[in-house]
């Protein structure tokens, strides 16, 4: 068998080359492919108790929106009514995931603006972020009870994101339209 | 276990352990090494972590390119058609450094929003835009690259 | 009519590559000797119609027929002749001929260099080639040919991208070639043992001159590209991580590895299915290298104009090429471990190091260059690996090899005892020590990396002289045999490569400056005058050359004249870089562009760079090696004697697979 090892690697890097052929042709950004997948693991410290680890899987069972922000993020200013508007009225309960920040900085910003937030996770080294593709601040991702991501905004949502995109993300999880796999 | 099955075996594991750490350091450091490429557009909608290191891409601003008089500091503007970023640099532009034409800066945000530079790649040859800036600008639509460029 | 002809002399060279190909293969199998008899001929009619093929593109340029296509793209009437010749493989399509032309010149060369061979095999290695032929003539007359007309034909071209426009890249791209293409051999021969599947040493002994040849030419390819980049990008860096060079540096690492695992095949039997394993994977990865520079996937500064046709097309060939040879691989390698075995420490051992690390600094270089891709496949964004990722990983994976090398030859085989070498290594170790001594004293701002490069350098030069020596004393008559001084001069050329690497990345000097006519830059010890800038004109160009004059004290040591060319028909903008070379140093300068509306003052970047010349001389002594060995008389003794008596010395197990 371990002699086939090498056809199946070459297989395998055959295929990442024939998608990235693929790409280099592609005419628009396609979805991120987390989509519909399992969100990435993670264990991070709550902000404001450092010592407390929260992990991916002690969040399953009920299907959340993850907002990524940091105080250094002036677009996440601009969102943050939107956010606190979605957190008390929303259906959903709202984390923060807080980006390459100091705590305490952000502890100030949210002293100064509210903290809309059920629960913010620390990400400092903003490993987690990478992993879950985050190019910046503020991403939002809709996360279902299973755990998969469902949904992905890029930059701050506003009025009209969250009532024709965020809302009817949501209320097809709830109809459990896309089922999960 | 004969010594030779014993040694082939120590061999086998050793080989297996030195692979793994190279592994190991390699995937950490190329998480360390990453760069974006990001595009005017994204950079507006988002905020950055200080210091991040990315690579922006699109088109140099027509007469955008402003020379301080007694350095080699240089600014101009690289555009996706929809969003303008100002970038400032130290050093010296490549030969096929144009107004109007793809470019791609290495550097990170300031404070102020200006991408501050520390290398700057032009295209290479006439035939030849990299791939991220050709499909940025195909995104914003054909029509969009005269009239962006022309404020 | 010239370019009908060719592209009818393409089309032959096609058919006899075809029949090269499976006439041939059809004759081994069935053991008509009739049919393998047509191998030669055939090899031979497709060497004379691609060499027509090409020599009718050459003409097309130097009469400057710009009614074909590729010569108005890549060709102006103001060209100087030089170029207009070396403008055949300036772009996709005249290098892709190139490249058939090479192959076909060592199919040519293997068919007359093999009939000492017994016939089946000789037949399989033809065909093999045939096969590779057949992939890259198609690919010229299906999605690149470079024989089209232009119509109406345009009065003047649009001349060769004037960064081309250099005696560095007139051989460069032939090397490279020589080098990608050579590890086709060492593949024919891989497969064509397995075909047989009778795999013993044989093929190995027969194939090693051939591999240690395209080796040879491979390390002149990559030396003569990154000298030119060097001097003619502007920049002074010899080495960027651009997955262009990664792409021409991964199948040298393949090649280095197979050429010491085919050592411990040959002499020892051993490492068998690793060596066929090697040969597949040297020639794959120049495949994978032209697929990338080719298909547009990567981002590259100096990729060739992307086409995803031309991608789907190399990538189906790799599968087909590649993916056969490692099915036919799985199905026929040696089943069991054959040879002599060997103790924990012993020359097998080294060699078997050495081919772990670089395998996987291979492995690596090919992770970092295309994981951009998998980045993208994942739809995680668009990145690039930057250049810290590669350099941390190659010292991580060199320096050990760096300090087991001078073991190896002292090493005997089969078995040897650490402290009877270690005796022997005394001198070499207090040269090393020495070397980084006097570094730490001569230039503390090297740093660890700058020191330690040097001694391991040292540590290399010394050990093989060492060696060399100790051999020769031994020997009657003041004689080295050939392959022992290859391999002497291969290994002390890795070390002034390693010293001349070390110096020049950590005490460089770079400068970007504004300077006016008058003005003085002082660097490294050196004085930088700046005498103005007057117009010269070239036979397509017109520059603004600089005059600078370099004094060490009062002494002057050079006067520079750095260029700003404007090549008149495609209006591009050149650097020509001025470069006082040295054993020691380099001084480097290069006009950015003019700060003024009058044009006096100028942005100017000057380079003191130490040891860089080492960097080029390590890597021409490594090929120079390569060649010698290849040119071993023993290799013609196994010519003379044949395969028969090649294998029965000491008792190696054979195989049958």
């Amino acid at each position: 068998m371990k002699r086939f090892f090498p056809l199946l690697s070459f297989a395998g890097l055959a295929v990442l080359l024939f998608f990235g052929l693929g790409n280099a042709d592609r005419k628009q950004i396609v979805p991120s492919p987390l989509i519909d997948r399992q969100a990435p693991a993670f264990q991070l410290p709550v902000l404001d108790q450092p010592e407390r680890l929260i992990s991916r899987d002690e969040l399953l069972g009920q299907a959340y929106l993850l907002n990524v922000w940091a105080s250094w993020c002036p677009p996440c200013r601009l969102e943050h009514n939107i956010v606190t508007q979605l957190a008390i009225d929303g259906p959903l309960p709202v984390y923060g995931l807080n980006y390459k920040d100091e705590p305490d900085d952000a502890q100030r910003w949210l002293q100064t603006l509210g903290n809309p937030y059920a629960l913010i996770l620390a990400d400092r080294t903003g490993r987690t972020s990478i992993d879950f593709g985050v190019y910046g601040a503020p991403e939002t991702f809709l996360i279902d009870a299973a755990g998969h991501i469902r949904y992905k905004f890029v930059g701050p949502l506003t009025a009209e994101t969250v009532e024709h995109e965020l809302l009817p993300a949501i209320a097809a999880l709830d109809t459990g339209q896309r089922g999960s796999p | 276990m004969t010594p030779t099955r014993k040694r082939r075996l120590i061999t086998i594991l050793l080989v297996l352990a030195g692979v793994a750490s190279a592994a190991v350091v390699a995937s950490f450091a190329l998480k360390q090494n990453m760069l974006y490429y990001i595009h005017p557009s994204e950079v507006l909608a988002q905020s950055l972590p200080p210091e991040r290191q990315f690579r922006l891409g699109g088109l140099v601003v027509n007469d955008s390119v402003q020379r301080a008089g007694d350095s080699l500091a240089v600014r101009f503007s690289v555009t996706d058609c929809s969003a303008v970023i100002p970038v400032s640099y130290d050093g010296i532009l490549p030969d096929l450094f144009r107004e109007g034409e793809a470019v791609i800066a290495i550097g990170s945000l300031n404070a102020d929003g200006v991408f501050q530079a520390n290398e700057v790649l032009a295209k290479h040859d006439e035939n030849y835009m990299p791939p991220e800036v050709a499909e940025t600008l195909k995104t914003a639509g054909p029509a969009c690259a005269e009239s962006a460029l022309d404020r | 009519m010239t370019a009908e002809l060719g592209q009818i002399a393409l089309i032959l060279a096609l058919i006899f590559a075809l029949v090269q190909a499976f006439v041939p293969l059809w004759g081994a199998w069935r053991g008509q000797e009739n049919m393998m008899a047509i191998a030669r001929p055939a090899a031979f009619g497709q060497f004379c119609f691609v060499a027509f093929a090409f020599a009718l593109l050459t003409s097309a340029f130097v009469n400057q027929d710009f009614s074909v296509e590729y010569v108005a793209r890549n060709s102006n009437s103001l060209l100087p002749l030089v170029y207009r010749i070396s403008a055949v493989w300036g772009a996709h399509e005249g290098s892709l001929l190139l490249w058939a032309l090479i192959l076909s010149g060592w199919t040519l060369a293997v068919a007359a260099g093999s009939r000492h061979l017994p016939q089946t095999f000789a037949a399989r290695v033809l065909a093999v080639m045939g096969i590779i032929s057949i992939g890259f003539l198609l690919f010229s007359l299906l999605t690149s040919n470079p024989f089209s007309r232009l119509l109406p034909s345009p009065v003047d071209g649009n001349d060769l991208n004037p960064l081309l426009q250099d005696p560095g890249l007139i051989i460069h791209p032939p090397m490279l070639y020589m080098g990608y293409v050579g590890f086709s051999v060492a593949f024919a021969f891989s497969v064509a043992a397995l075909l047989s599947g009778k795999i013993d040493r044989d093929w190995v002994r027969w194939c090693r001159p051939w591999t240690h040849l395209a080796w040879a030419f491979l390390t002149v390819g990559i030396a003569l590209g990154s000298w030119w980049a060097y001097y003619e990008l502007g920049w002074g860096g010899w080495w960027f991580w651009d997955p262009v060079e990664n792409a021409s540096f991964l199948p040298w690492l393949a090649g280095t590895a197979l050429i010491h695992s085919q050592a411990v095949t040959d002499k020892r039997g051993t490492f068998q299915g690793w060596t066929l394993l090697l040969a597949i994977c040297a020639f794959s990865l120049s495949l994978l290298g032209t697929f990338l520079v080719r298909s547009g996937v990567l981002t590259s500064v100096h990729a060739f104009a992307s086409d995803p046709t031309r991608g789907l097309f190399i990538l189906a060939f790799l599968g087909l090429v590649t993916g056969g040879a490692l099915l036919l691989y799985a199905l026929r390698a040696p089943k069991t471990v054959t040879g002599g075995q060997f103790a924990g420490w012993s020359r097998e051992t080294l060699l078997l190091i050495n081919n772990l690390f670089l395998t996987v600094a291979a492995a690596m270089v090919l992770i970092g260059t295309l994981y951009p891709l998998l980045i993208d496949a994942l739809g995680r964004g668009k990145i690039s690996v930057g250049a810290p990722y590669f350099g941390l990983m190659f010292i991580m994976l060199t320096a050990p090899l760096v300090l087991v090398m001078p073991f190896g030859p002292f090493t005997r085989w089969k078995q040897d005892g650490l402290r009877r070498v270690l005796t022997r290594l005394g001198l070499p170790l207090l040269a090393a020590l020495s070397a980084g001594g006097i570094t730490a004293i001569a230039a503390p701002e090297s740093g660890l990396r700058g020191i330690a490069g040097v001694a391991g350098g040292v540590w290399l030069i010394a050990g093989s002289l060492v060696y060399a020596f100790g051999r020769i004393a031994r020997q009657r008559g003041w004689q080295l045999p050939r392959g022992e001084l290859a391999m002497s001069l291969a290994h002390i050329g890795v070390g002034v490569f390693v010293i001349g690497v070390s110096m020049t990345e950590t005490i460089s000097t770079e400068k970007h400056l504004a300077m006016n006519p008058g003005d003085q830059a002082d660097i490294a010890g050196y004085a930088f005058e700046f005498r103005g800038t007057e117009v010269l004109r070239g036979p397509n160009w017109v520059a603004d050359q600089g005059h600078f004059i370099v004094r060490s004290g009062e002494r002057i040591v050079a006067q520079l004249y750095p260029q700003k060319r404007h090549y008149r028909a495609g209006g591009d903008i050149m650097t020509e870089s001025a470069i006082d070379p040295g054993i020691t140093r380099d001084l480097y300068i290069s006009l950015g562009e003019p700060l003024d509306d009058q044009g006096r003052r100028w942005a100017v970047r000057i380079y003191h760079k130490p040891f860089v010349r080492w960097i080029w001389l390590g890597a021409l002594l490594i090929a120079f090696g390569g060649l010698l060995a290849a040119t071993d008389r023993r290799y013609r003794r196994y010519r003379r004697t044949g395969a028969v008596d090649a294998v029965s010395d000491d008792g190696t197990a054979r195989s049958l697979a």
